[in-house]
């Protein structure tokens, strides 16, 4: 545990010392604020139209299913393409400056070092999440704090959270496997891609073949956060990819210990 | 303190040490001494843990390296060769953070930092950027974690590589101040350096130890002959002809010419002086003899022997 947590301090003052985290973070608020400033506009012209129209008695406009659920669905493709940045240099750095032959004197065990990493580019997220906490308290503060619903709002934070952690253990495993950190980004990059769109195969591979390309595909776990519904399924999915690539990262460390 | 028996890694079909054995007592200073890609590095490293061994077994301190290789590493310093730090932090965090995966018990490590930064003289760069440091001091940074947490065991990688002349006396004091309490070994391509610092010496050349034995015997044990340099004016056929003639004489050798001069290397049969003979020869030639001087022979030149032997 002391391991872990003198790891995690390491990795996270690496990323403030050098521009990684202060980019990452600033770009990510830059889109996500253009994303909800654009959608939060949008929603205010069609409110006022239908104010003008007279549709008001009809059904009053959410500002949670309208700008909330898809501002978290645009940020979740955001994460597709910054969060590899993040974990790219885990390893491929070290390996490349040689720090890992160093590191690996020490006596760390293999998962004390995944841990450490893992947790690093975890708060990063969390570092990353909650600076958009301003939008939601954003829409409450103008609404008088009667919107947005807090439910699935908080099960939208999970569901991003959860995703942002799957891509980070996948980068994480994508590192491990060069000491380039732009092949790691690129492997990072493409495959969580390929998994986002997975989904579009459902339609026309058949019944069967299309339920496990859906459940294999991150947008329709996703979407469920979003709407508000936390199911054990979702939950199931992502917490094993995390596991998954986690377990996958630490045999790739130990790689070295067979591979000539 | 630490054992290796025929320890053998390959690289894919390449061998890059074969059969290396040798120990080291406790407290003793050994040098490892190879030119560039002699499999030094790769003995190190199986040694740290770092990559297990193709076969052949290393102990540390009675632990086998394979399989206890966290207690093994409790007991090692390791400073690798071109010293690999994380450039973007400051020094003293730097050794902060190196003293808690060290497990430095929380009450020493203030001081055991203050002690190795006083060692390695790094109090005035302590509140800088790694990155921004020279190698001297890099170098130098690199020795202070692998003291950190008062190792038994310590394994230094060309110690004293890019250093200024005062910095390499001063790591080379540092490093002999350590023995007796500690066991090191410290590789260099360097010879003068294992003379300097080293109670023993093994010599690997191609992945294979060439010859273990103190600085002091190698150099009798390979004294078989006396070795003396010889320039004179005149042409070099002839006058080498007149010194194979000398009795006593076993080979003569030419050199490139010194100032028009011809010159050569004369050795000559075991105890035995052939200097006089040799001026006397020269000069009933009739060729102006213009220096004679006896060749000793450093540890350099065993080492060039030794490692161009196993060659032919």
């Amino acid at each position: 545990m002391k391991n872990v947590a003198a790891i995690c301090r390491r990795e996270l003052s690496s990323y403030f010392a050098s521009p990684v985290a202060y980019v990452v973070l600033m770009f990510f608020l830059l889109i996500a604020g253009w994303f909800f400033y654009a959608m939060m506009s949008y929603f205010s012209l069609i409110s006022m139209q239908m104010m003008q129209q007279q549709f008001r008695g009809m059904m009053p406009l959410n500002v949670t299913e309208a700008v909330i659920r898809p501002l978290f669905g645009n940020l979740s493709v955001v994460f597709i393409f910054l969060l590899p940045a993040l974990t790219m240099r885990t390893f491929s750095e070290e390996k490349k400056s040689g720090t890992i032959e160093l590191l690996l004197s020490y006596p760390i065990r293999d998962g004390e070092l995944v841990a450490g990493k893992y947790t690093a580019t975890l708060i990063l997220l969390l570092i990353m999440l909650a600076a958009t906490a301003v939008y939601p308290l954003f829409v409450g503060w103008a609404s008088g704090w009667s919107s947005p619903e807090l439910g699935p709002l908080l099960s939208a934070y999970l569901g991003l959270l959860l995703m942002g952690a799957s891509f980070l253990a996948f980068g994480l495993f994508a590192s491990t496997l060069t000491e380039n950190q732009i092949v790691s980004f690129v492997i990072t990059l493409v495959t969580l891609l390929m998994f986002w769109v997975l989904g579009w195969a459902a339609t026309f591979v058949g019944a069967t073949a299309g339920a496990v390309v859906n459940h294999l595909s991150f947008i329709q776990h996703f979407e469920n956060f979003a709407k508000g519904v936390i199911d054990t399924a979702d939950l199931t999915y992502y917490l094993s990819f995390i596991a998954f690539f986690l377990f996958l990262t630490l045999r790739s460390l130990e790689s070295k210990n067979w591979r000539a | 303190m630490i054992e290796v028996e025929n320890l053998t890694k390959f690289y894919g079909p390449t061998p890059a040490i074969q059969d290396v054995s040798f120990a080291v007592e406790k407290g003793e200073i050994l040098g490892f001494l190879g030119p560039n890609g002699a499999g030094k590095t790769t003995t190190m490293r199986i040694l740290t843990c770092f990559m297990p061994p193709t076969s052949g077994r290393a102990m540390v301190g009675g632990l086998d390296v394979q399989k206890d290789p966290l207690k093994v590493r409790r007991k090692i310093g390791y400073m690798p060769e071109t010293v690999p730090l994380y450039t973007d932090l400051v020094v003293g965090d730097y050794l902060a953070f190196v003293s808690r995966v060290k497990d430095v018990p929380v009450r020493d490590r203030g001081r055991k930092i203050d002690e190795v930064v006083e060692q390695c003289g790094l109090k005035e760069v302590r509140g800088r950027l790694i990155g921004r440091l020279s190698k001297g001091f890099r170098q130098r940074v690199g020795l202070a974690q692998a003291l950190l947490s008062d190792p038994e065991v310590l394994i230094l990688d060309e110690p004293t590589v890019g250093l200024d002349p005062k910095q390499i006396i001063e790591i080379r004091n540092l490093i002999r101040g350590l023995a007796g309490s500690r066991t090191i070994i410290l590789s260099t391509h360097i010879l003068p350096e294992v003379g300097m610092t080293c109670q023993r010496v093994v010599i690997i050349h191609k992945g294979r130890v060439v010859a273990v034995d103190t600085p002091a015997n190698l150099t009798t044990q390979l004294q078989h002959s006396v070795q003396v340099h010889l320039a004179a004016k005149g042409p070099a056929e002839a006058i080498a002809s007149r010194l194979r003639a000398v009795p006593g004489v076993v080979g003569v050798r030419a050199e490139s010419p010194v100032n028009g001069a011809s010159s050569f290397v004369i050795e000559a049969e075991k105890g035995r002086d052939v200097r006089a003979e040799l001026a006397s020869a020269v000069v009933e030639g009739g060729f102006g003899l213009i220096e004679l001087r006896p060749l000793a022979l450093s540890l350099e030149d065993i080492f060039i022997e030794l490692v161009t032997k196993e060659e032919v």
